[in-house]
């Protein structure tokens, strides 16, 4: 009966992002399109730095116990890196393709913002990453057995399905802002989504301490989710006039 | 394999690079601990039944619990809240009655048991209490039958001849053992005579099976496959191997049917032996001590033959698959009855077989002949010449010569298969009356210690080889009387008997290599260099043989690695050094002087002086290997009720792991959550794309970021 586990965690890790995906990209074909290719390019991120972690490895033949570690914290942090200067890349790139992706759309009115275009390009390198970490999980998550004859935490699964939660969002966080930050060219913009990246990257270096990483991982999801919102031109006006307008809907009906 | 690492290197890679994980090692290892020691019951099949055990084909999971008292046991089958139930139990426990209590039991998922000489009961035998009852002379009708008059292994409770629908496995390692008892420690024991709480340990076996029913059945299945399938798979094979025969005078392998001129004198011993478990039969008592006991006979034989050779030859058989309803010794009388054979039966003069002959210090060795033929006067004049023969043999001799009742019938023996085709004189030597000496039989405890073979501390590998243990002092003994015997029946002179001796150290190397360590020195001298070389990854690896004789085809050795053994051992003791090279010693038919048809030419390592390597060389003698394959899969009778049928299902994987499980509600809990965010994101996503406008309003109000 561990297909509960699976389908549990499956909907947490990615029920957010496929909610997103249904309502915001599936409709228009260039976010598809957008979409697919933020995820190549992280793709394309994880292949380098997957080359460069296995020449580490073979380089670095020694007998050495902390060298494990070492070689992991650098791997992580290179990783980071690497994919940020993907998404500038994909940035660049999608800069350079605005015009022709407007000519493939079929009138110019339903053109795509570089907004749009931000938000989407972080939804397709957090469901990119969130698949890559998590489908092994959920291969193991089938059973029969789950994490801790070795004195691990039981709620492995779920703690590791809320940070593949949490770390996708925070991913389209970060391209909206990234984006954002390129497009008014504020370097501190670009600077703070890398080091918030690089602190996520090392708060779960904390593992297997599950549990102690998810409550600053959500703290800053959250803080960047706010961000988020006011650059994207979000205001508390608009909130509130959301609201207000909800009272004067439910007043009038 | 290499798929495999490469496999591994991505997990890593992934694991490591998407900070799931820092250990870096895949969640799987976080999850289970592979237990790879361990030996199955697999299922083996005959004409009319399937025997053994076998899991699901996912494998069977369930709680663990240590069976340590009779509440453990009323836990498992009624009283424990967390059905089905993973039994791990001591020896002690391993019998029928808890056996087939579990059996009936639907709260069972399987059972391991801890192999441990500790708590060992005074007997345990899973055969049956009457060994080959239907295939030997005395089948149904017969007033022998069924064991009538004489019980010949009233301890066994025939644990191997059930069939069990959970699987059963046998816990080899002490190491292994204390890591599932940990487990269950900290996580399934009770407090307080109350339930314990989720996690609980819990174990996965995989041994499924896919032959069913029985012989009949799966090898038509089979041979369906074969006709029809382009990759056909195979549902069961044969128990097959090789019989090892030698003889004094060289017989031309090439003719087949009746050898002119010749009268042999048959002595035979059984090659194997079996356990309720897969590959696990030590076998000492129950065949050992009779492969010794002929080995050592032969070898105190030979120089005398040299010398003053006998009237009749003397034929030395080593019988394969004699447990399994005499398959070798059956084999051999169809193929002389169908002058497939060197010899027919008119050439047999009388046999000579060896049982249990373990003593374990008694002197007293029983003289077994067939009530049934002797019956006839010629018959019986004969074999009271034969007794009277052995017991002149024994003259001088620290043993006890004696006769059961006239009326008593063979224990089971392959000289059986003999008597069922035609009368011959012959006599079979046990070290029991009635029932057998044996507390062990056919089972994995019946080792080196259930033979008394033990060594003073402190002695190495090579010290002990060829220590004299008191075994090996009475079986040298044995081994005299057998091979004093045999000269006398193939009609040598008296007085060359005292020249007869068996070599105690000779018998103390044997069983050295049988029991305690085929990897020593003195077999790596005797056997072929590409083994000796190979060492450990090879059939020479540490510990005794085992004995089951498993199926034709192997991943070794074409030949079961003892029938490999005795052939070798045959050869180098009975054989000639010649000077041939290797290539010669391979194919040495164009060379004169040799003769491939009355010898057979092995390349051995030969012994090793120090520290220099050892010389290989080339030796000539007539030992052949011959078919130990039942007629009854020759003539595809599968339902034959006179040969042996049986066979054994394949598998894909055995393996055992235990790891721990989630209570339902954490599961529960885990689905909850799941479908909330789901369900929650698709509401809050829908509500803010169709506000999104209202929401980013002033985003569409900055005409720079429009395009």
């Amino acid at each position: 009966m561990t297909l509960a586990v699976f389908f549990g965690c499956a909907f947490i890790a990615f029920g957010p992002a496929f909610a997103l995906f249904v309502f915001t990209v599936a409709k228009d074909p260039l976010r598809v399109i957008i979409l697919i290719a933020g995820a190549f390019f992280w793709l394309l991120s994880l292949l380098l730095s997957s080359l460069v972690w296995f020449i580490a490895v073979k380089a670095s033949n020694s007998q050495d116990p902390s060298l494990p570690r070492g070689l992991l914290i650098f791997g992580v942090f290179f990783s980071v890196l690497l994919q940020e200067v993907f998404r500038f890349a994909y940035y660049r790139l999608l800069r350079k393709a605005t015009e022709g992706l407007a000519a493939i759309s079929d009138d110019a009115s339903s053109a795509i913002s570089v907004r749009q275009m931000a938000y989407v390009a972080g939804l397709g390198f957090g469901v990119m990453r969130g698949a890559f970490s998590m489908i092994n999980i959920l291969s193991d998550s089938l059973g029969p057995g789950t994490v801790g004859i070795f004195g691990d935490s039981q709620y492995y699964f779920i703690t590791a399905a809320l940070m593949t939660l949490a770390l996708t969002l925070l991913h389209t966080f970060w391209g909206v802002l990234f984006f954002e930050g390129c497009e008014k060219s504020s370097w501190w913009v670009i600077a703070v989504v890398v080091s918030l990246h690089l602190l996520v990257a090392g708060l779960s270096l904390l593992n297997p301490l599950y549990e102690g990483s998810l409550p600053p991982v959500y703290c800053i999801t959250l803080l960047m989710g706010i961000w988020a919102f006011f650059s994207s031109g979000g205001s508390l006006q608009n909130l509130s006039a959301l609201c207000t307008r909800r009272k004067v809907e439910a007043e009038s009906s | 394999m290499e798929n495999l690492i490469s496999i591994n290197c991505v997990q890593l890679l992934i694991t490591a690079l998407f900070y799931t994980c820092i250990s870096c090692s895949s969640v799987e290892q976080k999850i289970y601990v592979e237990l790879n020691k361990t030996a199955p019951c697999v299922r083996l099949l005959n004409a009319t039944h399937q025997i053994g055990c076998q899991s699901s084909i996912s494998g069977d999971t369930g709680v663990v619990h240590v069976l340590e008292s009779e509440s453990d046991l009323d836990w498992i089958l009624s009283a424990g809240p967390h059905p089905p139930y993973m039994v791990i139990m001591e020896t002690a426990f391993f019998n029928r009655s808890v056996m087939l209590s579990m059996k009936n039991s639907s709260r069972v998922a399987g059972v391991a048991v801890i192999i441990s000489k500790a708590g060992l009961a005074e007997h345990f035998s899973p055969h049956t209490t009457c060994p080959n009852q239907n295939t030997g002379v005395y089948s149904a009708g017969s007033e022998f039958a069924n064991c009538n008059g004489t019980v010949w292994n009233p301890l066994g409770n025939g644990l191997s001849y059930e069939d069990f629908t959970f699987p059963v496995f046998a816990l080899k390692d002490e190491n292994q053992t204390q890591v599932i008892r940990k487990c269950y420690e900290d996580h399934n024991l009770r407090v307080n005579g109350s339930a314990p709480q989720y996690p609980l340990c819990a174990m996965q076996l995989f041994s499924h099976m896919h032959a069913v029913t029985d012989t009949v059945t799966c090898m038509r299945r089979t041979d369906l496959q074969n006709k029809f399938s382009i990759n056909p798979e195979i549902l069961c094979d044969p128990l097959s191997d090789y019989n090892v025969w030698t003889s004094i005078r060289p017989l031309n392998n090439s003719a087949r049917g009746h050898a002119e001129n010749e009268s042999v004198v048959i002595a035979a011993v059984r090659l194997d032996g079996r356990s309720f478990f897969w590959e696990e039969a030590p076998a000492a008592e129950g065949t050992v001590s009779a492969i010794v006991t002929l080995l050592a006979a032969i070898h105190a034989l030979y120089p005398v033959i040299q010398e003053a050779p006998p009237l009749r030859n003397i034929f030395f058989t080593f019988f394969q698959g004699e447990a399994f309803d005499y398959i070798g010794s059956s084999r051999m009388v169809f193929d002389m009855e169908r002058n497939q054979f060197v010899m027919d039966l008119d050439n047999v003069h009388s046999m000579l077989e060896i049982g249990q002959v373990g003593l374990r210090g008694g002197r007293d060795v029983w003289i077994h002949s067939d009530p049934v033929s002797r019956r006839n006067s010629s018959m019986e004049k004969q074999v009271s010449e034969m007794i009277k023969d052995v017991n002149s043999s024994a003259a001088g001799l620290n043993i006890n010569l004696q006769e059961p009742s006239v009326s008593q019938p063979l224990p089971p023996s392959s000289f059986q298969r003999f008597l069922r085709v035609r009368p011959i004189p012959g006599l079979v030597l046990t070290d029991h009356e009635k029932a057998f000496n044996n507390r062990y039989y056919e089972s994995m405890y019946d080792d080196a210690e259930n033979l008394n073979v033990s060594y003073p501390p402190n002695l190495t590998p090579d010290e002990q080889l060829v220590y004299p243990t008191d075994a090996a002092k009475s079986l040298a003994e044995v081994a005299t009387l057998v091979a004093r015997s045999l000269y006398t029946q193939a009609g040598g002179e008296q007085n060359n008997l005292s020249n007869i001796t068996a070599d105690a150290t000779m018998v103390s190397q044997l069983l050295y290599g049988f029991l305690v360590q085929k990897n020593n020195s003195w077999f790596r001298s005797l056997l072929p260099p590409e083994i000796t070389k190979k060492g450990g990854s090879s059939i020479l690896s540490s510990g005794p043989p085992q004995f089951y004789i498993g199926l034709g085809p192997r991943l070794q050795s074409p030949v079961h690695s003892v029938t490999l053994f005795v052939q070798y051992i045959l050869a180098n003791l009975t054989g000639n050094v010649t000077n041939l090279t290797e290539s010669q010693c391979q194919n040495p038919k164009e060379l004169s002087g040799e003769n491939k048809d009355l010898y057979s030419y092995f390349w051995v390592s030969g012994p090793s002086s120090g520290n220099s390597s050892a010389d290989p060389l080339c030796v000539r003698a007539s030992v052949r290997l011959s078919k130990a394959v039942s007629p009854a899969f020759e003539l595809l009778q599968y339902g034959s009720s006179d040969y042996s049928t049986w066979t054994e299902s394949r598998w894909k994987s055995i393996r055992a792991r235990i790891f721990l499980v989630a209570s339902r509600e954490l599961e529960m809990l885990t689905l909850g959550v799941g479908v909330a965010v789901l369900l929650l994101s698709l509401l809050v996503t829908y509500f803010i794309s169709s506000k999104a406008e209202l929401l980013f309003s002033s985003a569409r109000e900055t005409p720079t970021t429009t395009y």
